[in-house]
Order: structure tokens, then sequence, then C-alpha cells
């Protein structure tokens, strides 16, 4: 035989591998025996190991010499590389890998020589079957990844070995060198643990095709095998356990392809899927998972039934309780179903089991589904993974998630939700103080001269006309706010003149209305998805509204026809809140508007109250006066005129005219013009005050954040994407502002509240009066 | 059918008067407690007789001391398909609220549908889920 060179790593090996078969110590090999099964493992075709034993001279001598072997082996190497056998080859063929071969408990056996057969048999056979490592059966075919591998195989074998040193943690199985690797290397070896003729086998599994990511398997032992197949992970804890090879029947590949080589496959992969981050998944792997999930469900965005993906993890043989458990962690909605993410998941928590690594617990980070998109291959198996994740959780929650609500992850839904909740959710929140500003501010707004609130109130009529073109939010925040309603009760006498705005006096009229009729819709904010949550509860209130409030009609009429027109965003629907009001203001209504508005945008409003309270009463007090006489004129109030002008004297003044103002557009608007109905409104008023402010709040913090956002952005709502900062930031302004008007709110209702029991007193005076009158 | 046992004490889920997974918290007494869990089995039985028509809802069944010498109360629980949680509660605990109690049982419900979603659990296997472990004992810890 020629002079055989061997490298430092293939000395190493094929000594390893010699002394292995040696098991008597006869420095000669039997032919068959270990060798045979050895060279089975290299999962070669017969014909190949004969035309190899025969090149190395046993075939002459009968018998593995030292030397015999190594040549030996280095054809198995040339063999599994792809290169013709030839003699010459022994030596010209750089680089060559080590040969690999592929132990494997009876499982991997099979699973080798599955994969042997054919990758595409072995894949193919996997269809609902776990496949057989990719690239496994690709023994023969081009060994470019060889190529690729060799000149890894050294920075290779550095690496596997350091992770495989960690058993620990997730295999080592060089996820770079996964990558590197075209093809999955089917014939991974089953770097499981399990493999006992540790040193041997690696060599083997290296010997193997193109893929090979066998590093980390290989590093663990002395030579790794250069090819890295990912498949044959040789799993990285015990670096002996990487080479996994099956002692003997690899080389059938007729055996049990189908489960087998699932089985290997899944074991391979999981070793390749190996963590160099603990549970992230490869790209390779990610790739064959998802192939193995078409083989399922053909269908990338439908689900896997729990019954077909039992079948198929069955497959595994796992023990059923680990696969409960894997499934229990996989199955991030507890649907009953796996999404192709959560495929990816289950799919790498049983090929890391099968690595021996433990379960977790819980779903790791990286295999966690996350909102992002898959569909471009991420580098990181993780990413892919969970991005695909992404799109499971919305397909998943449609469709199954029964129990959804139950589960602790449903992050998917969160997450998706969190687009729209994120905006929705501040504005949800209100808070009392900042209602009561609003409500101060609405009032002073309606001309009602509301010392307190006098200042916010202009401020907010002055934002509100600015973002009259907000009117659909405007109509959402007077919608969303029932407490603006009451605010704007209190500014119904500004509401009349508004009714041109409508929209946001709408709603604070309706938010009167409608509560003195009935507790404002109070699920305020309980569609935090719903993009237009304010706008449902505006069309609620709207609806009530228009019952109620006769003024109020045409706004609601407006304004329910608005919402709808409001973006999907809820932001933008409360944005209009506050626009609305500004626009109401500049009737005169703002006032009205600007608490329900108001709190929807705190940002403007906020701003607006810090100018009102600048002007004071004065402002307010003209506009109560202005929203006053318009309520006069257009309202068939009767004290309107009177109270209007005395509502500008002073707080309690205002209170008058909010209540004039609003007793008469509120009359009108509430439909209840009689004397004896106020104080029911009015209670009521009061009563759904409270309902409406957390609504109002919600609703303030939604406007303030559609506001904010439409300030920022008038243009669109849709524009989830912009800014979230400047969103936040507005948020925290309109919740701001929303606590202040709260405040105002709450004042000014208690103002409306004794100004009506004024009236309803005078009233009684006056009807006491009148028969005198009549006598 | 199932039984759950949760008590200060234990957890006993039944399945057809079987028990799918009990779970004490003190491990001491638990005989006793799965006698008392026995004890309640019958009255819980009563009591879906006695529902009749109303489906299942959440129910609760309060037996209150069931010896004057014992302080504990007995709470159970049916699901539609009748599998029963009961759950043991040492009175020495702060007597905890109906809407605990309810609250307990709803995650419970929730727990054990996930169980169910898992195409690897049988149905009338012993449940063996980490998840669901978890979940209880969390509950217990908060209970006792």
């Amino acid at each position: 035989m020629e002079g055989l060179t061997l490298s430092d790593a293939e000395q190493k090996y094929y000594s390893d591998l010699f002394s292995y078969c040696d098991s008597e110590s006869t420095k000669k090999v039997a032919a068959h025996g270990r060798v045979l099964e050895l060279f089975r493992a290299a999962q070669l075709p017969s014909d190949v190991v004969h035309q190899i034993m025969e090149l190395c001279g046993a075939t002459r001598l009968g018998y593995f010499g030292r030397s015999q072997f190594y040549i030996a082996l280095k054809l198995v190497a040339v063999a599994q590389s792809g290169f013709p056998l030839r003699v010459e080859s022994i030596n010209t063929v750089k680089d060559l890998p080590l040969p690999r071969f592929v132990a494997s408990k009876n499982e991997q056996e099979s699973r080798h020589a599955a994969s042997y057969s054919s990758d595409s048999e072995n894949q193919g056979s996997y269809s609902g079957v776990i496949p057989p490592p990719p690239g496994r059966g690709q023994v023969k075919k081009g060994s470019t990844s060889h190529d690729t591998v060799q000149p890894r195989t050294s920075a290779d074998q550095q690496e596997p070995v350091s992770p495989v040193v960690s058993p620990q943690q997730s295999p080592p199985t060089s996820p770079h060198t996964w990558r590197k690797h075209s093809r999955h290397p089917s014939g991974g070896n089953s770097e499981r643990p399990l493999a006992g003729p540790g040193p041997f086998w690696s060599p083997f599994g290296e010997a193997q095709s193109g893929s090979s990511a066998g590093d980390a398997v290989w590093s663990g032992h002395s030579p790794p095998p250069p090819q890295e197949n990912w498949v044959s992970f040789a799993d990285t804890p015990p670096t002996s356990t990487l080479l996994t090879m099956h002692p003997a029947s690899v080389q059938d590949q007729t055996t049990v392809r189908t489960v087998a080589s699932a089985t290997t496959a899944n074991e391979i992969r999981r070793q390749s899927s190996s963590y160099d981050d603990p549970w992230k998944i490869t790209d390779e792997q990610r790739q064959y998972y998802v192939n193995q999930f078409k083989t399922i469900q053909p269908d990338l965005n439908g689900f896997i039934p729990g019954s077909a993906a039992k079948e198929f993890f069955t497959k595994s043989k796992l023990p059923i309780l680990e696969l409960s458990h894997i499934w229990e962690l996989s199955d991030f909605d507890k649907d009953g179903a796996l999404t192709l993410d959560e495929f990816c998941a289950a799919f790498h928590l049983v090929v890391a089991r099968k690595n021996g690594y433990d379960l977790p617990e819980k779903l790791p980070e990286s295999l966690m589904p996350k909102l992002i998109d898959l569909e471009d291959s991420a580098d990181v198996g993780d990413q892919p993974g969970e991005v695909g994740y992404s799109g499971s959780p919305a397909e998943a929650p449609p469709s199954k998630s029964p129990s959804m609500p139950s589960l602790n992850q449903t992050w998917p839904e969160l997450n998706q939700s969190s687009e729209d909740t994120a905006i929705v959710h501040p504005v949800p929140i209100r808070m009392t103080p900042s209602k009561i500003h609003m409500q101060e501010m609405e009032l002073k707004r309606t001309g009602s001269d509301h010392t307190n609130p006098t200042s916010p109130l202009l401020v907010k009529t002055s934002d509100l006309s600015e973002e009259t073109k907000i009117n659909s939010s405007v109509k959402f925040a007077s919608g969303n706010t029932v407490a603006d309603g009451y605010s704007s009760s209190d500014s119904f006498t500004s509401d009349p003149e508004q009714i041109g705005n409508n929209v946001t006096r709408q709603r604070s009229h309706s938010g009167m209305s409608p509560d003195n009729t009935a507790p404002p819709p109070p699920p305020p904010r309980p569609q935090p998805s719903h993009s237009r949550s304010s706008s449902l509860d505006m069309n609620r209130t709207f609806s009530v509204t228009t019952d109620l409030c006769v003024h109020t009609g045409q706004q609601q009429a407006g304004v329910v026809a608005q919402p709808p027109a409001v973006p999907p965003r809820p932001q933008p629907s409360q944005a209009p809140g506050p626009v609305v009001h500004r626009p109401v203001d500049a009737d005169g209504l703002i006032t009205h508007t600007s608490t329900s508005p108001q709190q929807i945008p705190e940002q403007p409003n906020f701003a607006d109250f810090s100018q009102f309270e600048v002007f004071a009463a004065s402002n307010v007090n003209e506009e109560q006066d202005d929203e006053a006489e318009k309520h006069a004129e257009v309202l068939p109030v009767e004290k309107a005129s009177d109270p209007a002008s005395s509502l500008r004297v002073a707080k309690t003044d205002s209170k008058i005219e909010e209540k004039t103002a609003a007793s008469a557009p509120a009359n009108v608007s509430k439909g209840t013009t009689p004397l004896a109905p106020p104080p029911k409104p009015v209670r009521r008023r009061l009563k759904s005050e409270d309902e409406l402010r957390p609504e109002v709040d919600e609703h303030t913090q939604k406007t303030g954040v559609l506001a904010a956002v439409l300030a920022s952005q008038p243009s669109i709502p849709r524009s989830v994407g912009k800014d979230k900062k400047a969103i936040q930031a507005s948020i925290r302004r309109n919740k701001e502002t929303n606590t202040v008007l709260a405040r105002l709110n709450s004042e000014l209702q208690q103002q409306l509240k004794d100004v009506l029991e004024e009236r309803i007193s005078l009233e009684v005076q006056l009807e006491q009066l009148r028969p005198f009158s009549h006598l | 059918m199932g039984w759950i046992l949760v008590a200060s004490a234990a957890v006993i889920l039944f399945l057809q008067n079987y028990p799918l997974y009990i779970r004490s918290v003190p491990t001491e007494n638990e005989l006793k407690f799965h006698y008392m869990v026995h004890t309640s089995l019958d009255v819980v039985d009563e009591k879906i007789s006695a529902m009749g028509k109303a489906l299942v809802d959440q129910r609760e069944l309060y037996l209150g001391l069931l010896y004057p010498t014992e302080d504990y109360k007995v709470y159970g629980y049916v699901t539609n398909s009748k599998v029963k949680f009961v759950m043991v509660v040492d009175s020495s605990n702060t007597a905890l609220r109906d809407n605990e109690i309810r609250s307990m049982f709803r995650k419970l419900h929730n727990s054990y549908t996930d169980v169910m979603c898992n195409p690897f659990y049988n149905p009338g296997d012993r449940i063996q889920s980490r998840a669901f472990d978890g979940m209880v004992t969390s509950m217990m810890i908060q209970v006792c």
C-alpha cells in the first residue's frame, strides 16, 4: 500500500478506532466483526466497503493490520466524502474529513441506515415520522460539504470540542458548521449520548456526507469529525456519545428507515440543534422542522392537530410523559394543535431530549413564539422559530385558543394586541383628577363660568378648534367618556351652539344624557384590543344620547356617524375626541366636549388646561357667556340666557350657567326639559359621572393618546408605528391632562349638582307662586 | 367524575370517583384527607343529582365542619364532564373567602383543561403534568 500520510487528528482517530476494533489487542483486526461493524457504521454501501477492504489490502491479508486499517479508514473517509475510491486518493485527497461512523443505538442504527439509504428516502419516509437526519443518507453525495467542512474541520474541531465539553448545555453542534453545510447532514450521526464507542463514532460520522454538522459531536472526540452533520450531532455532553455510531446495522440501509430514520433524524437534528445558546434553533434545524411540518400539514400557516402531532412525536420514542411535557411547553396557546412555530419548538425540544438534554420546566425564550415574522430565514434558529411563532399566535388565537386567555403564555395575543393595546391601554386609564379637570374644562368651554375649569376649558376650546379636523376623533372622545357627557352636560349650554361641531358636544351631551337615562356604557375600555374601542363606546354613548338628547340629537347623530370613521386605532378615535372638543369649544361648546375629548387627548388638553388656567375665568366667562348666549339662542331653554349670563359671575355662577346652559341644552339634549327631570338627570349624571369617570379617564387617556398621536401626526392615526415614543410621551401628557380634567370634571359636576338643586328649589318656588299669579 | 382534592392540605382530582390527582401540602394526614374527600364525594353526588337541570356551573360545596372535632372545610366543584374537584382547607388558615375558592377552582379547571388538550394525555390517567403540578403547588402555597 502506498504510504499513508495521516494528519495528527486522523492518526489519533484511527488509532482509537483501531484500538476499538482490535479488541483482542492483537494488532490486527479481523476482517469481520468489529471492523465490519465499523464500516457499516460508516454508512457506506456494502460494495464500497468491500472495495475499501480490497484497496487496503485486507482482503489480501485476510485481516486488518494497523496500516490496512488506517488505509481503510481513510478510504472510508474518502468514500464518505464522495470521492472515488482509489488508492491514490488516500493521500491525494487533502483535508479529508475523518471518516464518520455513526454509532447509534438501535434506533440510531436504523436511523443511520435509513439515512444512508438516501436522503430523499429518508426524509421522505419521515413524512409523519421523524425524518431521518437530513443529509444522512447523502453519504455519497457530493462532498462539497466535506470540502467546506474540511477546512472547517479543524476549526470545527476546536469549536465543537469546547461546546461539547459542556454537556449540560445544548449540544454544541456547531450551528455555524451546519450552516455552512448546504446539505443537512442526513447522515447525521446520532450523536446521542448513547454512543458508547465514542471516539470511534465521531470519525465515522465525519466520514459521512457533507453535512458536517457533527462538529459538536466530533469535537468531543479526539478527531472531531470534520463533517458536521448537524443531524449527526454528537451530543455534546458526552463527547463519546457524540460518536454514536451504529455498531453494526448502520449499513443496513434497508433497515427501518422510517421510524428509525425519523428518530435518527430527530436525534441528529436535536443534536445539531444544540444550542450554541441552549434551545436555539439553527437555520438548518428550522428548515428541517419546517419540512417536517409540511409533511403533516402542507399549509405552513395551518395547525397540526394534536393527534397527528402525537403520532409524529411518538415516533421519537420518547416516553409519553416526556412527550406530554414537551407538548405542554410547546403548545403555547394551549389549543391542542401546533402551529409551525409551536411545532418547531416541540421538535426542537424532542431533539434536545433525545440528545440527552433535560427538558426545561418552562419554554425557553428562544423557542417562544414571537410576533416577529419569521419568513426570512433568520440566522439564528431561535428567531425563526420564534418568528414563526409570531405568526402562529395570530393564527392560533383566532382559530383556537378557547383557553387562550387562561394561558399564561398568551404572549402572541398580548403581543398582537399589544400594538393595539399599546396605544389603547394608556388611553383607557382614567384618572379621576384628569376627569375632573376635563369636566371643568368642558364646563368652561360650554360657556359656563366655571372659574375653576375656565382656563382649561378655554384652552380646550382653542385646542379643539385646532384639531377640528379630527372630528371623528372628537366624536369618539365624546363617545368615550360618558363622563364627558357629564361635563358636557355642564357644558350643555354651550352645546347647542356647538351643534355644528356637535361631535364634541354631542359627546358631552350624550355623556350627560345617557347618564341620565342609564349608566353610560360602562365597559369602557375593556376592549384594549379593539382598535375602535373608543369608537365603540362612543357609539354606545351616542346611541344613548341620541335617545336622550334632543339637542344633542344632531350632534349625536353626527357623532355616531363619525365613530365609524375613526381610524381603527383607538388613538385616532381618542385623539379626535379632543380635537372635537376643540371645535366645540370654538363654538362655545368646546368646554363641553373638551372634557370628553380632553380626556382622550391628554396632551393637547393638558396644554390647553394650563393655558386655561392662565386665562382663568375671564376666558371662560367669555366663553361661557358666548355659549350661554348661544345656548339661549339656540335652545329653547327658558333660562338659558339668564343663567348663562349669571354663570359668568363666578364659579357658582358658572355652575349655574352650566346648569342653565346645560339644562337648557341639557334639557333639550337630554330631552328632559321639564324641571322635574333635571334633578334626576343631575343625579344620574353624577352617578354616571362617577361611572363615566373611569370610562372617561380611559377615554380621556385614550383620546389623549389619540390626540397626542393625532397631534403629532394629524394625518393618520394609522401609522401606529409612528413614533411610539412620541406617542408615549403624548400619552403621558394626556394622562396628566386627564387627571387634571378629571378633577375639574368632578368639581364642575359638583357645582352642577348644586346648581341643579338650586334650580329645583327655584322651580318649586315658581310653581308655588304661579298659582297665585293665576289667581 | 374526577376528583381533585386541594387543601391547605390536599388536592384530589377524581374522575368517576377515582382519583386522578392527589396533592396535599402537609404531607402528613394524607390518609385523613383522602377519607374526607371520599366522604364528601357522596355529598357532591347528592348535589349533582339535586342540581338536575341546572348545568354544572361553578359550584361550591361547602361542608363546613364535617366533624365537630375537626376544623376544615371541604369545597367541591364539578365540571361539565363530571370531573369533580375537591378541596380541603384547614379552617385554621385564614378563612378563605368564597371568591377565593371560586377563583382557585377556576384556575384548577383551566389547568385541567390544558392538561386535557395535551394529546399525549389519555383521559383517565393520573395527571402527571408538571404545569399542573406547578399550578396546584402555587395555589396551595397561597392557601397555606
